[in-house]
């Protein structure tokens, strides 16, 4: 249910219409811009290329076989430093929720770094770890890192307590509060973060891997504003966008089967 | 139902809060013996430190001074012995109707089959057998302390603390869970410490009904209730006792707005 929207809800069937219809609107007006440019002779027609010529470079790229290894070495980078940084940002944030020496000790430090947008620490960790894999990988792991902190903190801070004394006159022991309580009370905020997390790992590998890259879609892009083919750097856009609607679907997915209890049919 | 050997000892318990300790006491100097298999309610005006004398007893509190002595070992925390009954139902949201009752038997490590059969029989005798899969947000206030109730006697503490269990319900669901609370006593006899604002709920319910001081709390005065075990609201005996409890409890009432 979505309140303030104006407007009566709409039939299921209406509302896919609109849906496929906005993309396809989307997709006409790009071909006749795209089309003006080349009629009118406005200018070189390199610049905007239709939809058609990108998604063909797609295919192109795809049946050549180099697509996918550009995507592989994305989707790897991505994995291992979100989870990386969604490991030490779990571990940390429930530490820190619950104890409050280590919260005093660790909120400062994260509350003075979180403002510094990520990119601009991102020559200092190509200066400190080199121009390979390490640096990309511990960018996003850096970027992660954060959303999932302050989520993780604020998840264990606002369980209510009364949960763990009921758990505790239950028997639990202070392991099984963890796992039986503690994880799955916070589990709704965590998977906000998951979700923020994912997002900004798409956002910041791309530029990542601008620099010193030899594969991955970031360096398709760059390497298209190199040798100027258009088609190519909107291309590997395009397939970024899908990645990243993929990934937060995903994450949307698992969080309607965790938190069915939340709304349950 | 006779009263068996001393269950709970509330050995001079005094309790107070604010950093120094002194600021402002809650309970000073308790004195209390709960028998086994007793139900004991405790009444008092708001904010006379009753709630804080059952979170004592359950270890969720220190107290400042003094002890609890259950089965003469000193409480030192929160155990799987005493049994906890919030008035605000406290079920975990993210289990079932099942899960929460089953709550304290994983902890254990109990096998399935046992889990389930103990659950089965736990559902069944607060009537909410059909409702084993349901999650919380589906229930009325009344089921979810129906399953709170479960929760707690499917764990099979020795004791049961309730701190005004019925006291967000409306009356009709109030009158009926007090009566299946009562049917539920003469089967599974349990020690029951049972803190609430309803002098007729304490007649109903308890073998002895303890009177609180207003702030900070005493005991004022102990009302051994000999009535049979199943009870009528509307018996002149009852009435009687209700009217002499009721006194005592205004003379306190009266303190607190003077």
């Amino acid at each position: 249910m979505e309140w303030g929207l104006r407007g009566s809800a709409l039939p299921p069937r209406r509302a896919w219409r609109l849906r496929v219809g906005a993309i396809v609107g989307f997709l006409v007006v790009w071909s006749a811009l795209s089309g003006v440019v080349v009629v009118l002779r406005l200018f070189n027609p390199i610049f905007l290329p239709g939809p058609w010529l990108v998604i063909g470079k797609v295919l192109e790229l795809g049946v050549k076989g180099d697509l996918w290894m550009h995507v592989g070495a994305t989707l790897q980078r991505v994995a291992v430093g979100f989870v990386t940084g969604a490991m030490a940002a779990l571990a940390l944030g429930i530490m820190a929720g619950q104890v409050r020496v280590i919260r005093n000790l660790v909120e400062p430090i994260v509350e003075l770094l979180r403002p510094i947008p990520p990119l601009a620490v991102l020559p200092l960790f190509i200066v400190w770890i080199g121009i390979g894999e390490a640096s990309k990988v511990g960018f996003i792991t850096y970027a992660t890192f954060f959303p999932m902190f302050l989520t993780t903190v604020h998840g264990v801070r606002r369980i209510d307590p009364l949960l763990l004394r009921a758990a505790q006159s239950l028997g639990a022991t202070s392991l099984q509060l963890f796992h039986r309580v503690i994880l799955p009370a916070a589990l709704p905020e965590i998977l906000t973060g998951v979700r923020l997390g994912v997002a900004l790992s798409f956002f910041v590998i791309v530029i990542s891997e601008f620099i010193g890259a030899e594969h991955g879609l970031g360096y398709l892009i760059n390497d298209g504003r190199n040798f100027f083919l258009v088609p190519q750097m909107l291309g590997a856009a395009v397939v970024l966008g899908l990645l990243g609607y993929a990934g937060n679907a995903l994450v949307r997915l698992l969080e309607r089967r965790v938190l069915r209890w939340q709304s349950p049919s | 139902m006779t009263p068996g050997p001393t269950k709970i000892h509330v050995q001079r318990v005094s309790k107070a809060f604010g950093a120094d300790g002194r600021s402002a006491p809650a309970l000073v100097d308790v004195e209390l013996e709960v028998a086994e298999r007793e139900l004991l309610c405790i009444l008092g005006p708001s904010g006379c430190g009753k709630s804080t004398l059952l979170n004592i007893v359950a270890g969720f509190i220190q107290p400042t001074s003094g002890s609890v002595l259950v089965d003469g070992a000193p409480v030192r925390g929160p155990g799987a012995e005493r049994g906890v009954v919030f008035q605000e139902y406290v079920l975990f949201p993210w289990l079932t109707v099942a899960g929460n009752v089953e709550f304290g038997l994983v902890l254990k490590g109990l096998a399935a089959a046992e889990r389930r059969r103990t659950v089965t029989r736990y559902l069944e005798l607060v009537g909410l057998g059909a409702h084993a899969e349901k999650f919380p947000v589906q229930l009325s206030g009344g089921m979810k302390q129906r399953v709170a109730i479960a929760r707690a006697l499917a764990n099979n503490p020795a004791i049961i603390l309730m701190d005004e269990p019925f006291g967000a319900l409306d009356a009709q669901t109030r009158e009926v869970l007090q009566e299946e609370l009562s049917r539920i006593q003469r089967v599974e006899h349990k020690t029951i410490l049972f803190i609430t604002h309803s002098i007729r709920e304490a007649v109903y319910l308890a073998d002895r009904v303890l009177v609180m001081t207003s702030a900070p709390g005493r005991i004022k005065q102990v009302f051994p209730i000999k009535l049979p075990e199943v009870r009528d609201r509307f018996s002149p005996e009852f009435t009687q006792y209700e009217s002499a409890i009721t006194r005592t409890v205004k003379e306190e009432v009266a303190k607190v707005h003077e």
